[in-house]
């Protein structure tokens, strides 16, 4: 059984449909990257699995079990975790209660305060400083630290390179690696393509809210995905797209 | 006159008291529950009800009103405030309002228009105080009560800022959505806050209902008082509501002095005066009211 | 198909609300010969029906369309109703004081206002309150007043009851028709198009240009002035004035329920509400508490389950509109086969308001 299934997924913001359609499955231990123009969906396909957003038809199932009425919290509890887009972190608080508090749902795990700050040593020094003072790649670290202090089984990063300079998206991805080598099943969205397809087992290219290509990061051509993101794979203009 | 201004002082814990849930409730839920002085008046009814019918000693009957009073929290903001809060910021103002005309006339149709005192059911207390050097007398009741603030609002800050529950209360004031997707379940610590609020606003009520006499529609005034200490004492900390009470206290004691009527009107033109120094120095709003504590960086 | 045919058509009126314009204009001819009809009693209620349409308008014109939440405006309840006290006793005609009075306390309302507006939402609304509870208890150290021992409007009394009583009643129709006018050509204008955008999204408003303090400060004052009015009128039909009944939060409450009721947010819906509020009153007024209890209950019914009230779910159902205040755009039925992009027939009405 897939370790998390995504069938047929429709969300609306409004009369504004995001997400059109989607299905696609991921197994334990893989890596999927989301690609897309900005606009495309996959922020609120992967916060429609974190929760944050209902969907209008479709459903998504954690290890066969269907995660329609779960509430956000009770998803974190059962091993998925978001990192948000924007980071999202608690300005008011410390980096340490910003840690502490991806422990609520309490789910067995090693992971500790102690564990992330080793994993991103710039954070060390900053422990009891608030989130709101720091720079953004000591913020960026702060909440993936803070996502995986849930023990997640799954986790979904949105643009975690998002405002921060090439040395530190090398670090953030430095430590993703090892997140990966550890067998953490990961979702990411991701605009650099290069990066997203080096570090991913599988990608998802996603066009208007749907899947325009999907492949094996190895056998998938940068040319294949740069046609899928402007929609140059559709037969002709105008027609429907697959 | 420094026997007024120790009288004043120990009335600002008073103050405080009534104060801490308005201010903890709008920080967290950024709602202003105008029902909350008519809920402090309803807790002083209920003990009075179990002292006079039933001969409890209103110190036990806390042990009986204080979980009602959080139970009270808990429904009033499962089934009211939550959803009012959907519709906008100005529905709970009204919603809350009218939970205010109904519980004071409530009060009015069971007990009357009759005044009523805690005071005859805790015995010495109420008239007994110290003598502090400078033959100056300090009330017990008095002294119990601004103690009771210090350690309330100590007690809140602590709960808040090193407890797992009181981060997850923050975590939701700051950002309910974000603080589900990190795990907390932001309806419960909503529901958590509302009890917490409405169990000192049972304690608020039963010292109202020690220190003086209350009726059916005590709850409007201590309502004001509430939010002028509140608004007063600003700043993010539980410890400017007790600074807030204070000021109150002082300036009502002011006013009585200027004038066999001042009493009030000192109150409410210090709040005033404080609200126009803070309005015209940071222009919009009341930023203070609604940050709860945070720790001390360091 | 032409074009013209299947361009929109920008419409104020529909053929209802000229129907409701006439039988506007017909009830208020029919009121004002009512006094020679009705009994001395009737023309009390009747009249009392006219302040609650004022403050129910006026507090809609602050909430409902300002956005401003007050639980303070018996202040300018009581001050209407102390100045004309104040006014009459300095030997000016008491007619005259009840109409001087309601300026005096939109003036007042003036310098208020540009301190309160800074405060937002409860703050705003608790605010008020306070200001309300300080000038209640000023207002008490007026010897006139005496205190809650109160005063009376004495110079009134050297008019016989009946003229008297039909004087006020007209007096009241004038200022409802008066006022509700004031209230339909501002929200008719270009303020009105200022005051839908704040009620609709007041940052979004800011954004593009609306000048949102001064738009809300307008209706601040015209609030004010209207309740004052109202409250002159009320001290006219019962003469004695006591601070405690006048500056009673309890005339806010009132207002409260009747706009929740009647449609927060609607011209037609205030007045709506005040006619509800007034038969309740007459019907259950009587039983006292319960009564009160029962307005409260229904105003945190309304406001958790209908808060758009009768009128606004009414408006909604059946896009019925009697006295139009905004614009409609009407797509005329696009033609079979035609290429032009039509608008989907089921929502052949777009409204604006």
């Amino acid at each position: 059984m897939s370790l998390l299934s995504v069938e047929n997924l429709v969300v609306r913001h409004g009369l504004l449909q995001a997400v059109r359609g989607v299905s696609f499955t991921i197994e334990r231990g893989e890596t999927l990257a989301l690609v897309g123009a900005n606009g495309a969906g996959k922020t609120t396909l992967l916060r429609a699995i974190a929760g944050a957003h209902h969907p209008a038809a479709g459903r998504v199932l954690l290890s066969g079990a269907d995660l329609s009425n779960v509430p956000s919290h009770r998803r974190v509890g059962m091993g998925i975790a978001l990192v948000p887009e924007g980071r999202k972190l608690f300005v008011q608080m410390t980096v340490e209660e910003n840690l502490l508090l991806g422990k609520t749902a309490g789910r067995p795990g090693d992971w500790s305060v102690d564990k992330v700050l080793e994993m991103f040593p710039n954070l060390k020094p900053r422990r009891h400083a608030k989130t709101g003072h720091l720079s953004g790649g000591e913020q960026q670290a702060t909440a993936i630290g803070r996502a995986l202090m849930s023990n997640p089984d799954v986790l979904l990063l949105d643009e975690v390179s998002l405002g921060l300079s090439p040395l530190i998206v090398d670090r953030v991805y430095a430590a993703l690696q090892g997140l990966i080598a550890s067998g953490t099943t990961i979702i990411l969205v991701e605009q650099d393509l290069n990066r997203a397809l080096a570090v991913s087992d599988r990608v998802i290219c996603m066009l208007e809210g749907r899947v325009a290509l999907e492949g094996p990061s190895k056998a998938v051509s940068r040319e294949d995905v740069t046609k899928a993101y402007f929609g140059l794979h559709r037969k002709s203009p105008g027609s429907v797209p697959a | 006159m420094s026997n007024q201004i120790i009288q004043g002082i120990l009335l600002g814990g008073y103050y405080a008291l009534i104060a801490c849930g308005l201010s903890f409730m709008f920080s967290v839920m950024r709602i202003i529950n105008l029902a909350h002085g008519s809920l402090a008046v309803f807790a002083a009814f209920a003990l009075w009800w179990l002292a006079a019918r039933f001969h409890i000693s209103p110190f036990v009957g806390l042990l009986i009103v204080l979980p009602l009073m959080a139970a009270i929290g808990w429904v009033l903001q499962r089934f009211l405030l939550e959803r009012s809060a959907r519709g906008g910021a100005l529905l709970p103002i009204l919603t809350t309002f009218g939970l205010a005309i109904v519980i004071d006339n409530l009060l009015f149709e069971q007990f009357g228009a009759d005044t009523r005192s805690l005071a005859p059911y805790i015995g010495s207390l109420s008239y007994d105080s110290w003598e502090w050097p400078g033959s100056i007398y300090v009330g017990k009741l008095a002294v119990i009560m601004f103690a009771s603030a210090v350690i309330l609002l100590g007690g809140l800050q602590l709960f808040l800022t090193h407890t797992r529950l009181g981060r997850s209360i923050r975590a939701t004031s700051e950002d309910p959505d974000t603080a589900g997707l990190v795990g907390v379940d932001a309806r419960r610590a909503n529901a958590i806050a509302a009890s917490i609020a409405m169990v000192t606003v049972g304690l608020a009520g039963a010292f109202l209902g020690m220190r003086s006499t209350f009726d059916p529609y005590a709850g409007a005034p201590q309502l004001l008082f509430a939010f002028e200490a509140a608004v007063i004492g600003g700043a993010g900390s539980l410890w400017g509501t007790l600074i807030g009470g204070i000021v109150l206290a002082l300036a009502q004691t002011l006013g009585a002095q200027v004038h066999p009527q001042g009493f009030l009107i000192g109150g409410h033109v210090a709040f005033l005066i404080v609200l126009f120094i803070r309005l015209s120095t940071s222009g919009l709003g009341l930023r203070g009211l609604q940050r709860l504590p945070t720790r001390k960086p360091t | 198909m032409s074009a013209v045919s299947t361009s929109p058509v920008i419409e104020r009126g529909t053929a209802t609300s000229r129907i409701a314009a006439i039988a506007v204009a017909v009830i208020i001819a029919l009121l004002a010969v009512a006094p020679h009809f009705l009994s001395a009693g009737a023309v009390d209620r009747i009249t009392a029906l006219f302040i609650y349409v004022i403050l129910a308008a006026m507090w809609n014109a602050l909430a409902g369309f300002g956005g401003l939440v007050s639980v303070g405006q018996q202040v300018f309840f009581g001050l209407g109703a102390y100045f004309a006290i104040r006014l009459a006793d300095a030997g000016i005609n008491p007619f005259l004081a009840l109409f001087t009075s309601g300026i005096i306390v939109g003036a007042v309302s003036w310098p208020l206002s540009l301190f309160m507006l800074r405060l937002r939402n409860g703050e705003f609304a608790i605010g008020m309150w306070v200001i309300a509870a300080l000038t209640h208890l000023l207002v008490n150290l007026d010897r006139l007043v005496q205190g809650e021992t109160g005063t009376s409007l004495i110079s009134l009394n050297v008019y016989d009851a009946g003229a008297r009583r039909a004087a006020i009643y007209w007096l009241a129709l004038a200022s409802m028709t008066a006022l509700l006018a004031i209230l339909f050509g501002l929200l008719r204008g270009s303020t009105g198009a200022a005051i839908r955008a704040i009620r609709d999204n007041e940052d979004a408003a800011a954004s593009v240009g609306v000048r949102v303090t001064g738009t809300k400060r307008l209706l601040f004052v015209l609030a004010a002035f209207g309740i004052g009015i109202a409250g002159a009128l009320w001290l006219a039909t019962s003469i004695t004035f006591q601070p405690k009944t006048y500056f009673n939060v309890q005339w806010t409450a009132y207002m409260i329920f009747m706009v929740l009721v009647g449609g927060i947010g609607t011209f037609e819906g205030a007045i709506l509400g005040a006619l509800v509020f007034f038969l309740i009153e007459t019907w259950f007024g009587g039983i006292g508490v319960w009564y009160l209890v029962g307005l409260g209950a229904t105003a945190v019914l309304f406001s958790l389950f209908l808060p758009r009230g009768l009128w606004g779910t009414i408006e909604e159902r059946f896009g019925l509109r009697l006295l139009p205040v905004g614009y409609r755009v009407r797509f005329p039925a696009a033609a079979d086969g035609d290429a032009m992009p039509s608008p989907p027939q089921a929502t052949p009405y777009r409204e604006k308001a």
